[in-house]
């Protein structure tokens, strides 16, 4: 991990996928939702749940926790959307549940632990460790980048 | 500063313009070197450019345009006459201005040592001194000789009664030899004061001038040059609001059926006219004529003429026709190329069209047109055309095809191999075309916007190309389906028509053959793809249901059957792009928001039929049956071990599966029990002589023969495809139940005396 990407942000928006607690920098957020509408999308690579109209712009929807290698999420329950600014486009990404905005005030962000599963360093650049918790620094565009082949 | 920046943009712009005209009128100057309009025309320009690039401290820039200018003068007053030495000269000045502004815009100064002004401001200037007695001769003669010219052959017939003409062809010589802005003035008081004169004498050129010249300052007048950004926002707005005024449409319609206010269905009714309105309108903006893309062509063909030795003349006709300027960028390159092309490979030199019987100088026609809300345009030459022998024979060597399918090819089919990749039949390689590279890019580009480029060709009359575009991309119509509680998008451009297929219909009509269904309609067969497979949704067998809604659709050659869920309606929709996680996917042409506020995936109906595995030759087959009468579509069987026998498909009732448990002996005949009757089975490896085939497929594949109630069953191993075949047989191999034999699909295959294998099932039965 570069030390750049590690000291670049300090309030992040955070959200839980799986009982892991994520954060994006704020800046790189358009947008909080519950959730939508979705439309299939039919052959698209398989992290991708589905397509949104957000006030006419198609947004693909991500799920994060099949982007992350996680377990799938319960039938029942609803995701929420993490609208995204990422490479010129917006995407979705779909969260179990939001988290306020939170301000690391200064503490350092530590690489990511290489034990973690290779599917979650792929697109997590560092760990922030709360006093209570420990907080996955998601990279946006990483996330949403999601190919065919994926 | 920057408002000088301003100033600089706005000179940029407007040379740009000016430039396109320049070359436009110097190429048709070298067709009618006497025209003082053209000659006018250009010396404006280039006066322009010089006037504004000597405020603005460009020296290069003022001092090339400074003997230019002299030249066209000294040209306009008669002083000197065109020569292809001075048109070539002019040209220079024109490509060099181009690169001058070109570094202008790059660095803000005309400064930069990559260009050479001296070379090409020497040879104006040695264009300017030709002999000064030559150039004398010329201006005595010029004047005296053209003016009677001009006048005489129109004005004839009137000239008499009008005592006014007498005078008419002095003032004109007068008028010729006026400075430019000077003209204007005189042209307009002759006009006034004599309009008799105008009315019959032929129209002086500077009168025409001066009327051309107010059409063009009130055209300036009323248009105003707008950001092609904010032409796109609004495009993108009013697509929103279309969709929603859809939506309120929706809302409204649901309100007043419960009884609600008439007010609403009233305000809504007027919503949807403006904005449809408003959507046309806007549409409008952006639509630009294709003439504008083709004023560089003449310059093209001069130059590619020049460069190639051949004699070129360039005609247009439908440069009106409008379409959406973003098309407009992409067919560009493609068209270039085209016309490029036929230049090069098409149009003979003048030796060879002398000797051809043909006019020395050769025609290439570009017309343009609207049909079916497509804009089609076609480049037509006249040239050698294009010899499909010699197309098929490099098809063949590139390892395009195989000599087999060329023979079955037609004509039309193995032109447009020049349109595959790796194609080139250039015996040279030229440094205009013939690198194989051009026709494939040309067809992938034209088809990336949803066109079609197509040829046809007469061997020594010529070549046609014809592109067919869509009007605009941004709203289109199309046909809305849905499918597992999904809605899908299909344009209409790909739409053919709408076939539903129930009950006995059904089953006489699609056939399952060897897992891909075909849908018979009106003697074709058609293969189906059904959407939901096809989206990877569902495995189920189409020839199974109960009755199928089939959406038949065809992209470039190909055609198929869709069958969908269901069909909604057709509507006008938003074409907006998909997120990056979508590229390579290739079934999709984007998406719209329906009225309901849900999103719908437009199919890429192109991308699906590749999906499905339906390419050009299963269609071609299809497409071959309905002209060529010498064929026969044979049923191709797999008897074990790599034999194969065909028979006639129009033999062929249904196409059946048993499983081997389900055969019943009677008598020494196996039978199966088949629709409340008894199917007598006849192995066909035996009943024609072969050994048994050691594999024992099973269930067992059964090919029905005959109908009502002499149904045989002839027990094949696998059915293996349809094929469309000008049987060319021959008695190798005949025995009984075999007629003889033929190649299909290069291998040996028998000919089934249908007749004689039922026979011997007869004779056990």
């Amino acid at each position: 991990m570069s030390t750049a990407s590690l000291t670049e942000a300090d309030q992040y928006c955070t959200f839980w996928a799986d009982g892991l607690y994520f954060g994006v920098p704020v800046s790189g957020v358009q947008e909080v939702l519950r959730f939508q509408p979705m439309s299939a999308a039919p052959r698209a690579p398989k992290s991708v749940y589905g397509l949104i109209n957000l006030r006419g712009q198609i947004v693909t929807a991500v799920d994060l926790r099949h982007r992350l290698g996680l377990s799938e999420r319960p039938a029942d329950q609803s995701p929420m959307n993490v609208v995204v600014r990422s490479r010129g486009e917006v995407v979705s990404l779909l969260v179990d549940d939001i988290g306020d905005v939170i301000d690391t005030d200064g503490v350092a962000i530590e690489a990511v632990p290489p034990t973690l599963p290779a599917s979650v360093r792929a697109v997590v650049t560092g760990v922030v460790p709360l006093p209570d918790t420990i907080l996955l620094v998601l990279d946006g565009d990483l996330a949403a980048d999601v190919l065919a082949a994926g | 500063m920057s408002e000088d920046d301003e100033i600089v943009q706005e000179f940029l712009v407007e040379s740009h313009e000016n430039l396109d005209q320049l070359d436009r009128d110097l190429v048709d100057l070298e067709q009618q070197p006497g025209s003082k309009e053209l000659l006018s025309s250009i010396f404006r320009t280039i006066h322009t450019i010089k006037g504004t690039s000597g405020f603005l401290a460009f020296s290069n820039l003022e001092s090339l345009t400074h003997v230019g200018e002299n030249l066209l003068s000294r040209l306009r007053d008669g002083e000197l006459t065109m020569t292809p030495e001075i048109a070539s000269s002019l040209l220079r000045m024109v490509d060099t201005v181009r690169s001058l502004l070109a570094v202008v815009e790059r660095t803000g100064s005309d400064a930069d040592d990559s260009i050479d002004v001296a070379p090409v401001v020497d040879a104006i200037k040695a264009c300017l001194e030709t002999p000064a007695e030559e150039a004398k001769a010329v201006a005595k003669r010029a004047p005296a000789k053209r003016a009677p010219a001009r006048k005489a052959p129109a004005a004839a017939p009137i000239a008499e009664e009008l005592p006014v003409t007498d005078e008419t062809p002095a003032e004109l010589v007068e008028l010729d030899e006026q400075p430019e802005p000077e003209v204007h003035i005189d042209a307009f008081e002759v006009e006034a004061d004599a309009p008799a004169a105008h009315a019959t004498a032929p129209v002086p050129a500077g009168a025409e001038e001066h009327g051309e010249g107010t059409a063009r300052r009130s055209v300036a007048d009323s248009t105003v040059r707008v950001d092609v950004d904010l032409l796109d926002t609004l495009v993108r707005l009013v697509g929103e609001l279309v969709l929603s005024r859809n939506q309120i449409l929706q809302q409204a319609d649901a309100a007043v059926q419960s009884g609600a206010d008439v007010e609403l269905a009233r305000a809504s009714q007027r919503l949807n006219l403006v904005a449809s309105e408003l959507q046309e309108s806007i549409m409008k903006t952006r639509m630009q004529p294709i003439g504008q893309l083709w004023a560089k062509f003449p310059r093209v063909v001069r130059d590619l003429g020049a460069q190639l030795g051949r004699n070129v003349k360039l005609e247009m006709d439908g440069q009106e026709t409008e379409l959406d300027r973003t098309l407009l960028e992409a067919v560009k390159d493609p068209l270039t190329h085209l016309v490029r092309n036929s230049i090069d490979h098409g149009i003979e030199t003048p030796e060879d069209r002398v000797a051809a019987g043909k006019p020395e100088q050769g025609t290439l026609l570009l017309r343009a047109f609207h049909e079916s809300g497509q804009v089609v345009v076609e480049i037509v030459d006249d040239g050698k055309g294009i010899d499909p022998a010699k197309i098929g024979a490099v098809g063949v060597k590139r390892g395009l095809i195989t000599e087999d399918q060329l023979v079955r090819m037609e004509q039309r089919e193995i032109l447009n191999l020049i349109f595959r990749p790796g194609f080139s039949t250039a015996e040279k390689v030229t440094n205009v075309s013939g690198r194989g590279v051009g026709m494939d890019v040309v067809r992938t580009n034209i088809e990336r916007i949803g066109g079609t480029v197509d040829l046809s060709s007469r061997p020594g009359d010529g070549t046609t190309v014809r592109v067919r575009i869509p009007l605009t991309l941004a709203i289109i119509p199309a046909l809305v389906v849905g499918e597992l509680g999904e809605r899908y998008a299909i344009p209409q451009a790909n739409l053919v028509e709408l076939v539903r297929v129930e009950g006995a219909d059904l089953k006489r009509d699609v056939e399952d053959l060897a897992g891909a269904p075909l849908l018979r309609l009106r003697g074709h067969l058609l293969p189906l793809v059904g959407l939901a497979n096809a989206l990877g949704l569902s495995d189920r067998s189409l020839a199974s249901s109960e009755s199928l809604t089939v959406v038949v659709l065809q992209a470039d050659d190909i055609r198929f059957g869709m069958v969908v869920g269901e069909v909604h309606d057709t509507q006008e929709i938003v074409v907006k792009p998909l997120g990056r996680q979508f590229k390579g996917i290739g079934l999709y042409a984007g998406a719209t928001v329906m009225g309901d506020g849900g999103v719908a995936l437009i199919l890429d109906v192109g991308g699906l039929a590749a999906r499905a595995g339906v390419d050009n030759s299963m269609t071609r087959t299809a497409e071959v049956r309905t002209v060529e009468d010498d064929r026969t579509a044979l049923l191709l069987l797999d008897l074990g071990e790599g034999r194969r026998a065909a028979l006639p498909l129009a033999e062929v009732a249904r196409l059946e599966e048993f499983e081997s448990a389900k055969i019943e002996r009677s008598g020494g005949t196996e039978v199966v029990q088949y629709r409340d009757g008894i199917l007598p089975l006849v192995r066909l490896d035996r009943a024609i002589g072969l050994a048994p085939s050691s594999e024992t497929p099973d269930p067992l594949s059964v090919v029905v023969h005959g109908s009502g109630d002499s149904l045989v069953g002839i027990v094949v191993d696998k059915v293996l495809d349809v094929v469309e075949e000008t049987v060319i047989a021959n008695n190798i191999g005949a025995r009984a139940g075999v007629i003889g034999s033929t190649v299909v699909q290069d291998r040996v295959t028998d000919l089934v005396d249908l007749d004689a294998v039922v026979a011997s099932a007869g004779g056990r039965y």
